[in-house]
């Protein structure tokens, strides 16, 4: 192969699918893995050596909810000692303070904290789980007195995106240093739910304007990254900065993937961590090559000036939008797909009301 | 920024050599830059005890060279840092 293959900056460790909250917008498959087939705690100190040697700088402790798994702490331990930055991605739901204190002597370097809302009725009903919002806010309270670095990830859409301004808000009123106003990204159970997740056009012009005031009124103060909806956009993400370049995803039964959506494109074959070394999975797997560079691209995108913008877009919507993963991304307005997004767009979005959610359970 | 702050690595953020690009790099919440010989040199100097002006007239005076060709340099590198969340301020 003539592509020149980086070693990757970042990986997402999906320490469980399990979790207490039952989001519609998980960005868990809707196959979700049972608590059994989880890797142990050695297996996983294991991957976070490999993955270290292998060029990873930045580890992301995910799941589901990673407080779920009862070797939380030791997991960060064995991060930590694999020479990892180390990042939790939580509801918050699961810890106390023990555990957290537990996190800090830990080495845990840094917390990402999801928001559903800015209140207990929409937080609670977006998490499909009561109570959820006050026990947030509690953790938060404690995160703030450990010191931990906190980065609110303000998840939005339909229901929420209008709450933009106080959600910034919330954030200052954390102590956050930094805020992820991330607006869902139909993959997963968002997919299932995309007609009422949507937001209108309108929406997403006022959030475009909130934030770029506030990037400016808050600079210094509070970091603000921008996921905007994609489906609204002229071109497409520069999906995982490119298939197989930066990050990989570990999901919790050791299955390695270019990203976290990739087991929706049914030709690919994934490989375990327990079957094969990391450093071969990445740079000999097949379905890491199958993306990578620019040779598997139509012509459409190879001659596109944006070609080492965005590679080719998000290969995961391709599949879900148009049913071929190898197809420019339908966002892209240059696309033949585009008309498909748009008429899905003028579909659910025009509808009256949203929708009920099916919720990840 | 004003010469008289002390920008300092705040917890959550520190600079470690990459062994496998073999380089030095600066890490943060959902951020790696990669660290030349003039990064290395300011981000070595934010102990939190120097101000941004001690901090230019020690480089100026490391690589000979005028601290007002320094100064501009190294404070918007450091506001930049700052920026992006790697840096914080306190006034002296």
């Amino acid at each position: 192969m003539s592509v020149r293959v980086d070693p990757p900056m970042a990986m997402l460790a999906e320490l469980t699918h399990r979790c207490p909250l039952a989001c519609p917008y998980c960005s868990n498959p809707t196959e979700l893995l049972a608590k059994e087939t989880e890797l142990s705690t050695e297996a996983w100190a294991d991957v976070f050596q490999q993955a270290a040697k292998l060029g990873v700088l930045q580890l992301h402790l995910s799941g589901g909810e990673p407080a779920s798994r009862r070797d939380l702490a030791e997991l960060v331990i064995a991060a930590r000692e694999a020479g990892l930055y180390t990042n939790l991605i939580t509801s918050g739901i699961g810890l106390t303070e023990r555990r957290l204190r537990e996190l800090d002597d830990a080495g845990l370097d840094h917390v990402q904290l999801s928001l559903q809302g800015v209140n207990a009725v929409m937080a609670d009903r977006i998490g499909g789980y009561k109570g959820g919002f006050d026990r947030k806010m509690h953790v938060a309270e404690i995160i703030a007195e450990i010191g931990f670095p906190l980065t609110l990830n303000a998840v939005m859409h339909r229901e929420n995106l209008d709450d933009l301004p106080q959600t910034i808000d919330m954030a200052l009123r954390l102590g956050a240093r930094r805020i992820e106003v991330a607006c869902v990204q139909f993959q997963g159970w968002a997919l299932v739910n995309r007609a009422a997740l949507q937001p209108s056009w309108e929406q997403v012009e006022t959030a475009k304007k909130t934030v770029a005031r506030a990037v400016e009124t808050l600079k210094g103060r509070l970091v603000i990254d921008f996921v905007p909806p994609d489906y609204y956009a002229d071109f497409p993400k520069a999906c995982m900065n490119g298939w197989g370049s930066t990050g990989l995803n570990i999901t919790p039964n050791g299955t390695v993937l270019p990203c976290h959506a990739a087991e929706t494109i049914p030709h690919l074959q994934f490989e375990k961590v327990t079957d094969r070394a990391l450093t071969d999975i990445w740079y000999e797997g097949a379905a890491f090559n199958a993306y990578r560079g620019t040779d598997w691209m139509p012509d459409l995108c190879q001659s596109c000036e944006r070609r080492d913008i965005d590679f080719g877009g998000c290969r995961c919507q391709a599949m879900a939008v148009l049913g071929d993963a190898a197809a420019p991304d339908p966002v892209c307005t240059k696309s033949p797909g585009r008309a498909a997004l748009d008429a899905l767009l003028v579909e659910e979005v025009q509808e009256v009301a949203a929708p009920e959610f099916v919720y990840r359970r | 920024m004003t010469p008289d702050d002390v920008p300092y690595l705040p917890r959550g953020v520190r600079t470690q050599f990459d062994a496998v690009r073999k380089v030095d790099v600066i890490l943060g919440p959902e951020r790696v830059l990669v660290l030349d010989q003039v990064g290395k040199a300011v981000v070595g100097r934010l102990d939190g005890e120097a101000s941004l002006a001690e901090i230019s007239a020690d480089l100026a005076q490391v690589y000979d060279a005028p601290v007002d060709v320094i100064a501009p340099d190294v404070t918007a590198f450091v506001e930049d840092l700052r920026d992006r969340g790697m840096v914080h301020v306190r006034p002296r």
